[in-house]
């Protein structure tokens, strides 16, 4: 119940705030409506990130204290971090193709870096569909999701230093959004949007890691039919 | 004898028994060296005979070539401790699971070495690189990035070598893992070649050294749950 709440607020939040990003604050001057993608865009973005710290928190969880529901936790974050990077890739697309002009700024390290975490999660995701015994997965998930968290940070510095020590002009770059100088409306938007998302994450990972659980139940009591069905045979033998 | 000669000895051990069966079987070497000219080769004629186009993009062209025979050099270095159950052998002996993905991954960089080697050697000669004059840097870069291949790979290999679609899931994992280190490569190796014009080339190293490094500690620290979980 309490869930199904929270689910609602979350709904409202994000049309109340879509709506505020969509009419209510004024469109950059220089970008134009583009940069209202910005709101959720930004949003996703940090929601992807912080679905992975979760996924490799909860598998550092799972070699720990072998919890099969950090395990639970762990998927929700990586499957739910997955959409959202998707949905941050698409956004900036979006938004690239009228300021910079190309769909895709191979300089630009943020967008670079996000190609190279989608990458990183679909991995996740199927390596897990191909072990079938929880715990088995559990572990080799939790491992593969530690070291994708490692490697994200050095993504980051390299793709920077990629385009940093090449000296190309950043056109356009996202850098100066949010600066001490930005317009308060837009700021308070951004802040709104980027709440509104998160109660939208905490729902569906609500929401995913009971379906986890209850998935993992389900694979229980079917290998202990199994097993029942087995002997059955064995004893009409 | 201390505990870290100790492991180092048992790591050896390990990395000499696959060289041994290296020696008698030479599965992956010499497949992997003619994967990796294959792979030269198309990507010449992907590119088109334009002379000046090929010297160009040969760094690249030698790093993609390194990083996809080296999914290979790591996966049949796995696939023959699959035979027989020689791997649960392995899990079995009462020695630091540290030590075991050390030998494996050291087993591994002594093929990736050899391929670099080969490699550098190949892409001069196809696409008319002249490596004489940067051969110190050079040599740097590439056994900075091959540590990192076989760190890396090896602790890859032992995650997938047990799976149904190891074949696709290995270098699925394994390739977006080795993201920075293929464009620090990449990077130092163009650096090294123009001769260094804007003094970047020892920043794109230390990028090598300090993912040599994560990666190794995370292959030492986590081989273990590999090969326990059976």
């Amino acid at each position: 119940m309490k869930t199904r709440i929270l689910g609602w607020v979350a709904f409202v939040a994000v049309a109340v705030m879509a709506l505020v990003a969509l009419f209510l604050v004024p469109a950059d001057l220089n970008q134009g409506d583009a940069q209202r993608i910005m709101y959720p865009h930004v949003a996703s973005a940090w929601l992807a990130y912080l679905s992975f710290g979760v996924t490799a928190l909860a598998g550092i969880g799972w070699l720990w204290r072998r919890d099969i529901r950090f395990d639970s936790v762990a998927l929700s974050g990586a499957e739910i971090g997955v959409m959202f990077t998707a949905f941050a890739i698409w956004g900036g697309m979006m938004w690239g193709r009228p300021v910079w002009g190309v769909f895709w700024q191979w300089e630009d390290p943020r967008l670079t870096t996000t190609a190279v975490l989608l990458a990183l999660y679909a991995g996740y995701l199927l390596l897990r569909r191909l072990t079938d015994d929880p715990e088995r997965r559990a572990t080799r998930a939790a491992i593969v999701g530690i070291v994708a968290a490692v490697d994200i940070p050095i993504v980051h510095f390299s793709v920077e230093w990629w385009r940093g020590l090449h000296q190309t002009a950043t056109i356009g770059s996202p850098d100066k959004i949010l600066n001490p100088a930005a317009p308060v409306p837009f700021v308070l938007t951004l802040v709104g949007m980027v709440l509104a998302f998160t109660l939208t994450w905490t729902y569906l990972m609500i929401r995913r890691y009971q379906l986890a659980q209850a998935d993992l139940g389900r694979e229980e009591s079917a290998r202990v039919e199994r097993i029942m069905e087995a002997r059955a045979a064995e004893a009409t033998r | 004898m201390t505990a870290l000669r100790y492991e180092a000895r048992l790591a050896l051990a390990i990395a000499a028994k696959d060289a041994r069966a290296e020696m008698r079987g030479r599965q992956a070497v010499v497949s992997t060296l003619f994967f990796a000219a294959v792979v030269l080769l198309l990507f010449g004629f992907a590119l088109g005979p334009d002379r000046a186009r090929l010297a160009e993009a040969a760094p690249g062209l030698l790093w993609l070539a390194l990083v996809f025979a080296g999914v290979l050099a790591v996966s049949r270095l796995h696939l023959i401790e699959t035979d027989d159950g020689a791997l649960e052998q392995l899990a079995l002996y009462p020695v630091p699971r540290r030590a075991i993905y050390a030998g494996k991954a050291l087993a591994g960089l002594a093929v990736m070495a050899v391929l670099g080697l080969v490699v550098l050697g190949a892409v001069a000669v196809l696409f008319g690189t002249s490596i004489g004059s940067a051969i110190v840097p050079l040599l740097a870069t590439l056994m900075l990035g091959v540590v990192g291949i076989a760190a890396v790979g090896t602790f890859y290999a032992g995650l997938t070598v047990r799976l149904r679609a190891r074949e696709v899931m290995l270098p699925l994992l394994m390739l977006p893992i080795l993201a920075p280190l293929l464009l620090g490569a990449v990077k130092a190796t163009a650096a090294a070649l123009a001769g260094d014009p804007f003094g970047e080339l020892g920043a794109w190293l230390q990028l090598l050294v300090a993912f040599d490094v994560i990666m190794l500690t995370a292959g030492l620290a986590t081989y273990g749950y590999l090969l326990e979980d059976g």
